[in-house]
């Protein structure tokens, strides 16, 4: 049985249609990653997953259950959000960020005990930000911080997990260390990981499968070999792609071609 | 270190050392006055040692005690909505002065007085209704958009509160009773008509305070953005609304009685939220309390600084607040 299961679904922005008629089944323990142009809907698809969109027509259901029969806290415990950006406009410490994961299970007026913060502890460890606990989320780096975040998502103990561009803007060393760290997440607590991506090769070199939107459709899913082809690529995002064998592992690597070059291909 | 202690530790330290404070503010504002000063004339008439009858004892009991706990009240309610002013719409300078909401209320009071409705609950009733009306007005201003938040809100909070102004001047203006000079004091924000048979109407704020309170961890999450709160289990919609009309139904009612007196939403929290964190675990207990002696505190200076007669506390908070304000934004420009 599919953790995640959508069929038919459509996405309003307001009046604005960003979604049309999509169907996805996301596998327990799969490293999902959706792909596609700018404005093709990668992150009103996530949204739309986590509940922060209303559903205009169609069905998504998490865990055999349809995401409207869940409570926003039933929903929490299930499934967490990794999102771009948090507002750093009142700072808290990092410690005091990834303890607010155990919300859902504390409810509305709970206190957090031990327990709660052991695992706001491990949550930590498991990410490297355990030396910067008390220091106020504003003053780290870019990937400090979102490893902070996903820490905060791990001590929220979901089952599924989904991420906007958490390597966005971050170097390629840090882009890997996110990349492998949610390997690591999805191995060691069997979490199924789904991620909007706009780098094509990282979501080769990690993705179990592929999502590739276009214009809000689905365009294709599959595994990284049979959707990043050169024919297809081009035709998203209008634009031609190289692709070759990467000799790491026999996965595409994709090279969007200048234009100085675009007689040689 | 602080932060390092446990939440209920730091909870009931800081508890401790504001309810500390707020003592020390109310025994000062019961003691001193323009018509004498001393702490053992004050002792003697608190413990009943001395004459019940005296003049003094009269003063400390029928004029200041009502006065303080208005001062009291009024602080600890205008803090707090200031604090949660602030965490809903992720603003650092929020605040019911500034955002309009007492400028409504003061409308909506005004309006009642002059169609003689009763203080309670007629009065109480049209200001609620005018800062509901203005609060609906700056949170459809913003709503649907977080990337023009910051300055937008506060320039339709200048805006309503310039049009409230506007409304306010009219009425005055149409007035031809001797209430004129009245509304006018009452206006700059004035404690000084309090008795103490209007009290019992401001122990309707303690449940606003007890809903605050149970609901500041939620208020945490939403610091970090409504769609990260949501994402967090919070039933975003919901809190906001509970938690505005909570606020804006506490603020009106003490807009009734104490008139317009800006800034304390803003300095107080401010001030908190420098020593203790953002927490509002922490930081809701402390408005309240901080929030009492800072304006009892202001009261005193508001009596006592002028060489005769007294000026109306609205002054002193705005000379302290005015400035503080201007210092945030400076920074808040600076930072980005």
């Amino acid at each position: 049985m599919p953790v995640i299961s959508v069929t038919g679904l459509n996405l309003c922005y307001g009046k604005r249609q960003v979604l049309q008629d999509i169907s996805m089944h996301v596998h327990r323990g799969e490293f999902y990653l959706i792909i596609g142009p700018n404005g093709s809907g990668k992150t009103s698809l996530l949204k739309g997953l986590a509940n922060l969109l209303p559903i205009a027509k169609g069905k998504i259901e998490i865990l055999g259950k349809s995401l409207t029969s869940y409570t926003r806290r039933q929903l929490a415990c299930k499934l967490a959000v990794v999102p771009q950006q948090i507002s750093l406009d009142f700072p808290f410490s990092v410690a005091e960020t990834v303890l607010m994961g155990r919300a859902p299970h504390l409810g509305l007026i709970g206190i957090e005990g031990a327990a709660d913060h052991a695992l706001a502890r491990e949550a930590m460890h498991f990410t490297d930000v355990a030396h910067l606990a008390d220091r106020p989320l504003d003053q780290l780096s870019g990937g400090e911080r979102q490893r902070v975040i996903i820490a905060r998502a791990l001590c929220q103990q979901p089952e599924i997990i989904l991420l906007d561009e958490p390597t966005a803007s971050l170097d390629p060393a840090h882009q890997i260390q996110i990349m492998d760290l949610m390997e690591r997440f999805r191995v060691e607590k069997g979490t199924t990981v789904i991620m909007v991506s706009h780098d094509l090769n990282l979501a080769s070199l990690y993705g179990d499968r592929l999502l590739l939107l276009h214009n809000g459709r689905v365009e294709v899913v599959g595994p990284p070999n049979e959707v990043l082809t050169a024919e297809r690529l081009a035709a998203c995002y209008g634009c031609a792609m190289l692709v070759e064998k990467n000799s790491l592992g026999q996965m595409p690597r994709v090279t969007p071609v200048p234009q100085k070059y675009s007689l040689v291909v | 270190m602080f932060s390092d202690l446990r939440l209920g530790v730091r909870l009931a330290l800081v508890t401790i050392v504001l309810a500390g404070l707020l003592t020390v503010s109310f025994l000062l504002g019961m003691g001193i006055g323009p018509s004498g000063n001393g702490i053992f004339e004050l002792l003697a008439a608190v413990f009943g040692n001395g004459d019940p009858q005296s003049v003094f004892s009269v003063i400390v009991w029928k004029i200041r005690l009502p006065r303080i706990i208005l001062a009291a009240a009024v602080g600890s309610t205008l803090s707090l909505g200031g604090l949660v002013f602030q965490a809903l719409l992720r603003n650092p300078l929020a605040e019911p002065y500034i955002l309009g909401i007492s400028g409504g209320s003061a409308v909506g009071a005004i309006g009642g007085m002059l169609l003689g409705f009763s203080p309670f609950p007629g009065m109480a009733l049209a200001a609620f209704a005018g800062s509901l009306l203005i609060l609906v007005l700056v949170v459809g201003l913003i709503s649907g958009n977080t990337s023009i938040g910051r300055d937008s809100l506060l320039l339709g909070g200048v805006m309503m509160n310039a049009f409230c102004g506007a409304i306010i001047m009219f009425l005055i203006s149409i007035t031809q009773t001797s209430e004129v000079h009245q509304i006018l004091f009452w206006l700059m924000g004035d404690l000084s008509m309090s008795g103490l048979d209007r009290l019992p109407v401001l122990l309707t704020i303690l449940p606003c305070f007890a809903v605050i309170f149970v609901l500041a961890r939620p208020l945490n999450l939403l610091l970090a953005g409504r769609e990260s709160a949501a994402s967090l289990g919070i039933n975003v919609r919901r809190l906001t609304m509970l938690l505005l009309l909570v606020t804006t139904c506490m603020v009106s009612l003490v807009v009734c009685q104490s008139g317009l007196i800006g800034f304390v939403g803003l300095v107080i929290p401010h001030v908190l939220r420098l020593l203790l964190g953002p927490d509002h675990r922490l930081l809701v207990p402390a408005c309240i309390l901080g929030g009492a002696s800072y304006l009892i505190l202001c009261d005193l200076l508001a009596r006592t600084l002028p060489t005769s007669g007294e000026m109306p506390v609205g002054i002193v908070t705005a000379l302290i607040g005015a400035p503080l304000f201007i210092v945030l934004l400076w920074r808040s420009r600076r930072c980005r």
